[in-house]
């Protein structure tokens, strides 16, 4: 966490939805569609004040599948455009998620997460759609996921999810909590000259020349509106570099291919952790998002009774930093997965860590926050049992 | 990371330096909207780390409302609280729900009119409803009244602090209403203080200190 005093700019105690909203226009979000919905109310009534003061949109629409489908039409006239919702709408609108992915469309979905399957618990909370974030739409996906665990991390990454929507003209899903939507806490807003901003790449080439899903050499396509003159050919079905559909094998492949690796070799941009007290530690926990906060305390508690812990704190979850989680499970003896689900991320951390240490979940899924004692007791349990 | 926040490597600054405050009652009684003054003032007021946090039902209004204000000097991991250091509770419900999470040693403030079954521990009573009706003409600023209170008894918050955030966040219109009911609450506190009314009754020539305030 970065030293609160050394960033420049207005403090500002704000709830993490705000900071949702403050980051979007920073940003210069300028379009917002969306169907109001607890714990995310919040973003969209910010929206709704802030946005016509600044020349932007915002419309409600009848509901998350037209939310979904509103970002997309806006972003391809031209606006950076974000919708916010929670776990009933987020399931809503994966068809749609889908074909921004495919149809290689910047935006910004905001998933305040609260508790399921199907209305569950609205005022409650939960990490649960972790990999409905992953998997959710079909087909072959490669998404780009980021979970912030505090309300200065949720301004900071709100803004990273912008950036990276444009650099790589893809969805990009924010995943909150209730806890943190509705959490307040003191920030520092950047001063506007601080803050970095991604906008999409705009043709290098003639209209006649411009491939709106070419294959150039960082595998990022250049992206122009609609009526710049351009023919930007947008369909869901598996397409060419053209955007005219095609289902000759070789070029499904290549198109899925790009799609992946365009994601994969920029995963260092994209990635973001944070690490603490990892480099002498015999035991990690992984953790991200609300959970992490507990995770953060718990290994105080554990090294000031002389147990060596580490944390490693997830800020991006899809790409998955595999390489470092298979790396800390070579060097350690045991890992702890907090969150507050029944045992969803702890599925990737097993996978990379490859047996080389005991992994160990801190779940739960009950609508209440997990707490340091119970995320200490597993950390006693991995030293203490075989 | 977090290293450089004060918190030494065997994590024990982390674990003394924490102080707990849970506002409860019912909802509409503007326990939240306390919470969040309070933690304004604390944090971008006095410059310390304070974590606001709240709790609610699906229901639209009504049932309990309360909301978790954590203070330290260092960085804030968990945010809700456990342990309580000082639990304000205006309703006989939010007596009986919280009173339990209460460290040894921790302060219980109760509204002695809404509070009839007195908790079997050391507590403070005081007729905050009752008090703001008659000395401010309506009930709507008891919150701000008991932040005052809380102030005063605590020193967790400075009055200059509390006083710019209620300046700041409110409409001008009830600018002057709002330091009056700060400045009651600060009252209270002191009278309370020098008076003495901790789990009894309220003394008669305390009410009648109230009446002069």
């Amino acid at each position: 966490m970065p030293n609160k005093n050394e960033i420049k700019g207005t403090p500002a105690f704000i709830q993490g939805n705000e900071a949702v909203v403050e980051a979007a226009l920073a940003a210069g979000c300028s379009f917002f569609g969306g169907y109001p919905i607890t714990p995310s109310s919040e973003i969209a009534e910010g929206c709704a004040e802030k946005l016509p003061l600044v020349g932007g949109v915002y419309i409600q629409l009848e509901d998350e599948i037209a939310s979904m489908a509103s970002i997309i039409g806006a972003s391809l006239a031209g606006a950076k455009s974000m919708t916010a919702t929670s776990g009933p709408g987020f399931s809503l609108m994966q068809e749609n998620l889908g074909f921004a992915y495919i149809a290689e469309v910047p935006c910004v979905i905001i998933n305040v997460m609260r508790g399921g399957p199907s209305t569950g618990l609205p005022t409650k909370l939960s990490q649960s759609d972790v990999m409905q974030a992953r998997f959710g739409t079909h087909g072959d996906y490669t998404p780009i996921v980021i979970a912030p665990s505090n309300v200065q991390e949720v301004y900071d990454l709100t803004i990273h999810a912008f950036n990276c929507s444009e650099m790589f003209n893809t969805p990009v899903v924010v995943l909150l909590d209730e806890l943190l939507g509705h959490m307040r806490e003191k920030i520092i807003i950047p001063d506007e000259q601080d803050i970095y901003i991604q906008n999409r790449r705009y043709p290098s080439v003639p209209p006649e020349f411009y491939k709106p899903h070419d294959i150039t050499p960082d595998l990022v396509s250049e992206f122009v509106a609609y009526g710049e003159g351009y023919r930007h050919n947008i369909t869901g079905l598996t397409h060419d570099e053209q955007g005219f559909p095609t289902s000759k094998p070789a070029e499904v492949q290549k198109m899925l291919k790009k799609l992946r690796r365009k994601i994969h070799a920029h995963r260092k941009e994209i990635i973001q952790y944070d690490e603490d007290f990892m480099d002498d530690a015999l035991y990690a926990v992984i953790s991200y998002g609300s959970s992490a906060r507990a995770a953060m305390s718990a290994v105080r508690m554990a090294r000031a009774r002389g147990i060596r812990v580490g944390l490693l704190k997830l800020k991006t979850l899809w790409p998955f930093p595999g390489k470092r989680v298979h790396q800390i499970a070579s060097e350690v003896k045991g890992i702890v997965v907090a969150e507050m689900n029944m045992g969803q991320m702890i599925r990737e951390v097993d996978r990379y860590a490859m047996g080389q240490c005991k992994v160990k979940g801190a779940l739960r899924y009950d609508g209440l926050v997990i707490e340091p004692d119970e995320i200490y007791e597993k950390i006693v349990e991995l030293r203490t049992k075989k | 990371m977090a290293r450089n926040n004060g918190v030494t490597r065997n994590g024990k600054a982390f674990l003394e330096d924490r102080y707990e405050i849970r506002l409860s009652g019912s909802g509409g009684q503007g326990m939240i909207t306390a919470g969040v003054i309070l933690a304004e003032a604390i944090s971008v007021g006095d410059n310390k780390n304070a974590v606001h946090t709240q709790s609610y039902g699906p229901e639209a209004r009504g049932g309990m409302a309360r909301c978790d204000v954590v203070v330290s000097s260092n960085e804030i991991y968990f945010p809700e609280a456990t342990e309580l250091d000082l639990l304000l509770a205006l309703t006989q419900e939010s007596v009986d729900a919280y009173t339990h999470l209460l460290k040894p040693g921790g302060v219980l403030i109760v509204d002695s009119d809404f509070v009839k079954h007195k908790p079997d521990r050391e507590y403070i009573e005081v007729p905050f409803v009752e008090t703001t009706r008659e000395k401010l003409g309506a009930t709507i600023a008891t919150n701000v009244v008991c932040l005052g209170f809380i102030a005063q008894h605590t020193k967790i918050v400075t009055k200059k602090s509390l006083e710019s955030v209620l300046v700041e966040r409110f409409p001008t219109k009830f600018e002057a209403s709002n330091l009056k009911a700060i400045k009651l609450g600060y009252d209270l506190a002191k009278l309370i203080a020098t008076n003495g009314n901790i789990s009894g009754q309220l003394e008669e020539s305390l009410e009648t200190e109230i009446d002069r305030l």
